[in-house]
């Protein structure tokens, strides 16, 4: 049976790795391609890296990263952030990494999604969704709005309508990011994900807010979802992968254990 | 050296890298030369079996494929190389290669696992295997090793003869199959792991021989 996967994440910014609390004050922690590695040997079952180098000419760095990455590690990995063209998808996808994530770029433009998954293949476009509870209204009847920029704009969109309309567009996979417990540390928003999880048919990437095992477990189990996005708790030493990993699979989770 | 067979199909580029890994001398190439001239061949792909079949014939690779076959060479498929070389595909209703006898069939809907969840398509992530019979290129696997799927359609051999290896999601489906001097697995061994870049090793060493 198919294992739920523990996908570290990433935030890369000029070549360096970075773990942003909020989206707000990065801190330093190291070399992207001996992190990836160390993960990959510690039972990681695909990495995610979040580009989220400011200015487009030092792009390129991203790149070379990706190049590097992929002779390093045997597993999956996604690259996203700043991915605006086909062209673009192109460029990470050639350099190596098996999916690429779109954003904001796909809120503004959804084609994008359509025209990847009809170059590429549906299996390497992920949708990236930036999430908060805004409560249900006429507009917003799922309570969880879009929003883009990194969390600084809202879109007017209801996250339900939005997931659909990408699965439909041909998006692969959805990695579901809530900004309200992004680097929180108090839990994944287990509704929001038990949400769109029950109601698309690909599958679902929780991200933000893990900060113990249980969160993790729970919502890979009540949250439906197919996989966790972890960082602050492996990126700090809370847990390593393959605890947390142990602890799932002693709960009753299917989780790869041999490595 | 061994032959990457390039025909457009997809990141290569992995397969290439985890050889390099392991050194083993490879190339990707679609040069017929080339291909008739290598010790063995790696036949990868990612993508729709119309288009990949129509590139192919295009290139002239169809034949160079039956005559490795043929010529006893080793060749591995992986993934959409694991479902053209059976007779025909459901998807895109494409002729297909025809080197083993059967067919491409799409995961019937809906799927639900013993749990009665509802499973969803594509079937992506990592599954286990199990061996239905010893073969060369899957020695040191066990029961507890998973693979790194992504795929819509499986392959559906005539015969459980050429069953090597069983996969579960909500069906039991042939994972790993294989005729001869041919064996081919519907997961990504260059993007799983050491149990991956095992398989990997076993097929760069193996004689293209083994009991069936």
């Amino acid at each position: 049976m198919l294992s739920k996967r523990i996908i570290p994440c990433l935030d890369v910014r000029e070549g360096k790795t970075t773990k942003g609390i909020k989206f707000k004050e990065n801190v330093d922690i190291g070399d992207p391609i001996e992190m990836a590695r160390f993960y990959y040997e510690q039972g990681a079952d695909e990495i995610v890296f979040y580009d989220i180098t400011a200015s487009s000419d030092r792009r390129d760095i991203m790149i070379d990263v990706v190049h590097r990455v992929a002779e390093a590690i045997f597993i999956p990995f996604s690259v996203g952030g700043g991915i605006r063209t086909l062209e673009d998808m192109r460029r990470v996808l050639l350099a190596g990494a098996e999916k690429v994530s779109v954003n904001t770029a796909a809120v503004q433009h959804p084609r994008i999604i359509a025209d990847g998954a009809q170059a590429f293949g549906s299996q390497c476009i992920v949708l990236g969704m930036d999430v908060k509870k805004v409560g249900p209204s006429e507009k917003i009847p799922s309570g969880y709005e879009m929003v883009i920029h990194g969390g600084r704009t809202y879109t007017g969109m209801d996250v339900l309508d939005w997931a659909k309309k990408a699965e439909h567009l041909g998006a692969g996979e959805i990695c579901l990011n809530s900004i309200d417990a992004d680097g929180s540390q108090q839990g994944y928003e287990i509704a929001l994900t038990a949400l769109i999880g029950e109601n698309v048919n690909i599958p679902v990437i929780a991200s933000g807010g893990a900060g113990n095992i249980d969160h993790i477990h729970d919502v890979l189990t009540e949250g439906k979802a197919d996989a966790a996005l972890v960082a602050s708790i492996v990126h700090y030493g809370t847990h390593t992968i393959k605890e947390i990993k142990e602890k799932l699979h002693s709960r009753g989770v299917k989780v790869r254990m041999h490595w | 050296m061994i032959a990457i067979i390039d025909y457009k199909a997809g990141n290569l580029k992995s397969v290439e890298r985890a050889l390099k890994e392991l050194r083993f001398p490879c190339r990707v190439t679609q040069r017929i030369d080339e291909i008739s001239n290598c010790e063995r061949i790696v036949f990868p792909g990612v993508g729709a079996a119309g288009k990949a079949m129509a590139d192919l014939r295009q290139l002239g690779l169809d034949k160079v494929l039956k005559e490795a076959f043929a010529a006893n060479k080793p060749i591995l498929g992986i993934c959409l190389g694991a479902q053209v070389i059976l007779e025909r595909s459901e998807e895109n209703r494409a002729q297909c290669l025809g080197i083993i006898q059967g067919e491409v069939s799409l995961f019937p809907q809906p799927l639900f696992s013993e749990q009665k969840e509802r499973l969803k398509i594509p079937h992506m992530g990592w599954n286990g295997v199990h061996l239905q019979k010893q073969h060369p290129v899957m020695e040191g696997i066990t029961p507890s090793d998973e693979f790194y799927f992504v795929h819509a359609y499986y392959p559906r051999p005539d015969s459980d003869n050429y069953v090597i290896g069983t996969t579960d999601y909500g069906i039991v489906f042939p994972s790993v199959i294989g005729h001869k001097n041919l064996i081919a697995m519907q997961f990504h061994p260059e993007k799983s792991g050491i149990a991956g870049l095992k398989i990997l090793r076993n097929f760069c060493t193996w004689d293209g021989r083994h009991v069936e």
